[in-house]
């Protein structure tokens, strides 16, 4: 259907409007990272003096950089982890019969309704007593229920949109099983096996609560949780600048990848939530 | 030549009691699906149900992790400790104000985008990306950010408005900002799902309801909506329960004081706050049955169909 | 080389059967057409032989070597998917070459024989597109092209030109023809079209409800069914099936009497008085064009026209009919089974362009009684075929 003249400009309109509103806030927080000092306290939108002050404190924080290092490995390794078990299971799921098949979903629907803090509090007490307080395992365990029911999801509908025709004429050409794996479904599932890996990194990166109950040491502690104990310069100083600099660092993966891959992101986002 | 059939007989049916004969390649089959599905499927019950059910039995004891030896078996002592308690009421109050006053915005904010979004011709790349920064972003870093831009001292809110409130100050202005702050993350998100869901109601049936007369509203609501409803109800049941367990955006912007402690925050109080391992874990419980009540509620009462993520 | 036996495989799902215990040889070098409406085991039959599906009874052969249990890629067979099946990632050149590097064919060679069957199929101009980019019937073509290219023991097609416009089905089928002509190789192709069974089969086996109804050649399928189903579901229109009372000399029709000797019915039929009477649309004529002599030779029925389609080439006049309530039924069934949507019973003349008839207007037909089909309403089957002798 057409839209008229003006309804189009109204659409132009609220589309900038969206815009301005979706990045206003990081805007802000940028602005915040290049104020120094006093300027904090402008309360204005923008520094009157643009510094990289804060940046160079932060990164000289051992608390943040071993903050870093934690989060980047713990969120690799449970990406890693989740994507390769998600895909033997969504294989199974979307080309095999078997009896259960059902509840293979259905349980990773099932947890990942569970509230964090249900899981981090039994956690808590179990982990201090087996060794596995502030460790990176420590975390990559439980970090699991979050980012394996989602990976298990996203993949079975990736996987569900490959035909299986197209195995079945690889194996009526000839090809073993392996064969028709190699050449037919990796290549077809290898964007969408990508893209959950995204969506996985994303959700262990943002962690919060598992972060600051199940540390107590920058030896595992994440970003997140990190920033939360962050204190400026000097004691003196509010830790406001130093935080928004922080913030601004862990900001850019996440801008960058969004930016490369929004198609993507979307399709993995969109997939299993609506179905065709 | 043609050969004769005989005329159409009844298809022929096993006798009863057989068991159905499975090939070797189904059994195969079988055997590989299981053997697949499997270390996941195990993963998720190490990881998940194993501690609910942890800390469904420490939630029966009295238990203090700095004073292990008073630890005792007092049955349901801490539920009734807990729902007798003013604060944890408030708390349930507060949380759910929280989700039905987020959840409700998100979704009409984010249906406008998503109309706005639908009839978007140029920069619809952009536009995107612009709407996924909010969804990627840390929530405590975007809690920093609105809790900077509202607070008295540093932020701008209070010189722009020509105002001096202390946000934070009391429980209503607070618990505006935090939802303002969840809202702007999470609407994003679902105007993506509402995207895809108003994407797949076919151009045709609105084209019917134009030329059968029907004025912008009335189409919204007698074509788009109801052709959306599968959608829209899954979308509102997964955002309806990640309301319910708020943590991050209340936690950074006031720890949870000045009335706007949620269940979750106050869990976390109980077990890392005062060790009080068996309040806590008896909280979390609550909590989780809190969660599947709302699960049952959408997937039983009103019919949310799930198995359009989960069918097979 | 390659004869294929199917000998009394049955096809189980559960307490569900979807192949009946068909019997069916197919001869090397033969078009065999599996012909039915959806639902009737054809496809499910199709893909037992390449071993999609397990045998659930009965034995397949190719030659003499007995095949139940041998994996698809190793029965050497080649398909056509009813949505191609094309790999979304490869270009039309690595398609084709597919089966040959599965096998570790040197790169000349692979390069030579990809050539020459994309000359065959007019695809030399495509080989670098993915097959997104091409159309409907290229994509057809670049599966054809990937099955040729095996040098297969047989061509296995399932409903290929489903997803065709009309006027590029007749094309390629034409193009299917050709090939396999040129090729000689056993082709075994499935489909629901009666036309493309008629068209392209040196055989056809028309399938029901898992159940083998008749096999034989188009034309004894056409002119001489065995029974109810295979009449109504052969030829376009369809036969006309009219409901006859039978008297000792005539039988009553709902448009007239048509001289008979029931002396000649089978002892089965004795004491019944009912009798389903095919014909089909072109075996009845506009009277009014004949002269008495013509007209003598044959019975005449009165009815009136309904609607009246001009074809350009011949006209076809509807003349609706109440039928009683029992064969009425049976008559509908059996138009529902045939995906016909009508539910009213009529009967269908092929008139030529000469005729003056109108809509509305009441017309006499003629028709020879020799043309005539009898069923017996009870088991379907055509009574006619005991007496004709084989043509």
């Amino acid at each position: 259907m057409r839209t008229s003249g003006r309804a189009r400009i109204g659409i132009g309109v609220a589309a900038i409007a969206i815009v301005v509103w979706a990045l206003a806030p990081v805007m802000w927080i940028v602005s915040l990272s290049f104020k120094q000092g006093d300027d904090i306290d402008n309360q204005q939108f923008w520094p009157t003096h643009w510094s990289v002050e804060n940046y160079k404190t932060v990164f000289q924080t051992s608390l943040f950089t071993s903050a870093l290092r934690n989060s980047l490995g713990i969120s690799l390794i449970t990406t890693v982890i989740s994507v390769v078990l998600a895909m033997f299971a969504a294989y199974a799921v979307s080309r095999l019969d078997f009896p259960g098949k059902r509840w293979v979903l259905v349980s990773a629907l099932a947890v990942s309704v569970f509230p964090a803090i249900s899981i981090a509090t039994p956690l808590f007490n179990l982990w201090r007593s087996i060794g596995l307080y502030d460790t990176w395992a420590g975390l990559i365990i439980p970090y699991l229920a979050l980012t394996l029911p989602l990976a298990m999801w996203t993949l079975t509908s990736f996987f569900r949109q490959i035909p299986r025709d197209l195995e079945l004429a690889a194996q009526v050409d000839g090809a073993t099983t392996w064969q028709a794996f190699r050449r037919i479904l990796v290549p077809l599932a290898a964007p969408g096996v990508f893209t959950t890996a995204i969506l996985a990194f994303f959700v262990a990166w943002n962690d919060f609560v598992f972060g600051i109950t199940l540390t107590s040491t920058d030896r595992a502690r994440p970003v997140p949780a990190a920033l939360a104990f962050f204190s400026g310069a000097s004691q003196f100083q509010q830790p406001t600048a130093a935080i928004a600099a922080a913030s601004v660092v862990v900001t850019i993966p996440v801008v960058v990848l969004v930016m490369l891959f929004q198609r993507r992101i979307v399709a993995g986002l969109t997939n299993g939530a609506v179905k065709g | 030549m043609s050969t004769l059939a005989r005329p159409t007989a009844t298809p022929t049916r096993r006798l009863a009691g057989e068991k159905p004969h499975l090939s070797e390649r189904a059994k195969a089959e079988r055997r590989l699906g299981w053997l697949l599905s499997a270390p996941a499927v195990a993963v998720l019950l190490l990881v998940a149900a194993y501690p609910i059910l942890n800390a469904a039995y420490l939630s029966l004891f009295d238990y203090r992790l700095t004073d292990p030896g008073t630890r005792a078996f007092i049955w349901f002592k801490n539920y009734h400790v807990i729902l007798t308690d003013n604060i944890w009421w408030s708390d349930l109050g507060t949380t759910l104000f929280i989700t039905v006053v987020t959840v409700a915005a998100e979704f009409a904010i984010g249906f406008a985008f998503a109309m706005v979004m639908n009839k978007t011709f140029v920069g619809r790349g952009f536009l995107r990306t612009a709407i996924l920064v909010p969804y990627a972003i840390i929530t405590v870093v975007a809690a920093y950010a609105w809790q900077y831009a509202f607070a008295n001292d540093t932020g701008f809110v209070d010189h722009w408005l020509g105002t001096n409130i202390d946000w934070f100050g009391g429980r209503w202005s607070a618990l505006f900002v935090i939802c303002l702050s969840e809202i702007w993350k999470t609407t994003p998100f679902v105007a993506l799902l509402l995207l895809a869901g108003l994407a797949q109601v076919p151009g045709s049936l609105q084209e019917a309801a134009v030329v059968d007369g029907a004025s912008w509203w009335q189409r919204l609501w007698r074509v788009t909506l109801p052709n959306m409803q599968g959608a829209i109800m899954v979308a509102l049941l997964f955002r309806t329960v990640d309301a319910f367990r708020i943590f991050d955006n209340p936690f950074i912007m006031t720890g949870g004081s000045n009335g706007t402690e949620t269940v979750s925050i106050l869990a976390y109080r109980q077990t890392i706050g005062r060790t009080e391992i068996g309040l806590g874990s008896a909280m979390s419980i609550l909590l989780f049955l809190g969660v599947s009540l709302i699960c049952f509620i959408f997937i039983k009462l009103l019919r949310t169909d799930v198995g359009r993520v989960t069918n097979t | 080389m390659t004869a294929i036996s199917i000998k009394n495989i049955t096809k189980r799902y559960g307490d569900f059967v979807a192949v009946d215990d068909v019997n069916l040889e197919i001869a090397d070098g033969e078009f065999m057409v599996l012909v039915g409406p959806s639902g009737s085991g054809k496809s499910t039959l199709l893909r037992m032989i390449v071993g999609l599906e397990d045998i659930s009874d009965g034995d397949l052969y190719f030659g003499d070597q007995r095949v139940n249990d041998r994996a698809p890629r190793d029965r050497d067979l080649a398909m056509v998917f009813q949505d191609y099946a094309l790999y979304p990632h490869l270009t039309v050149y690595e398609n084709i070459a597919f089966p040959l590097r599965l096998h570790k064919v040197a790169g000349d060679e692979v390069d030579r024989r990809v050539r020459s069957v994309a000359d065959r199929l007019e695809l030399a101009e495509f080989l670098d597109r993915k097959p997104a980019n091409l159309s409907g019937g290229q994509r057809q073509r670049v599966a054809m092209g990937r099955a040729v290219i095996r040098d297969a023991h047989a061509f296995l097609f399932d409903e290929p030109l489903s997803n065709l416009d009309a006027k590029l089905r007749v094309q390629v089928r034409t193009q299917i023809a050709r090939l396999q002509n040129q090729l000689g190789t056993t082709t075994v192709y499935v489909t629901h079209d009666q036309v493309e069974a008629m068209t392209l089969g040196d055989r056809v086996a028309l399938l029901r409800r898992g159940v083998l109804q008749q096999v034989g050649t188009p034309r004894d399928l056409y002119k001489k069914p065995s029974n109810l189903f295979v009449a109504g579901f052969m030829g376009s229109p369809p036969m006309n099936l009219l409901p006859a009372e039978i008297h000792p000399d005539h039988l009553s029709s709902p448009f007239g009497d048509i001289p008979f000797d029931a002396a000649q019915l089978p002892a089965s039929l004795a004491g019944k008085d009912v009798i389903i009477v095919g014909i089909r649309p072109e075996e009845l004529t506009d009277a009014s064009l004949l002269d008495t002599e013509q007209r003598g030779r044959g019975a005449t029925l009165k009815g009136r026209i309904d609607v009246l389609e001009w074809l350009g080439n011949e006209q076809l006049a509807y003349l609706p009919f109440k039928a009683p309530d029992a064969i009425h039924q049976q008559l509908t069934d059996l138009q529902k089974e045939l995906d016909s949507e009508s539910d009213q019973t009529q009967l269908i003349v092929a008139l030529p362009d000469a005729s003056k008839a109108r809509e509305g207007d009441e017309i006499e037909l003629w028709l020879d009684p020799d043309d005539l089909h009898l069923f017996d309403p009870a088991t379907t089957e055509n009574l006619t075929l005991r007496q004709k002798p084989a043509s």
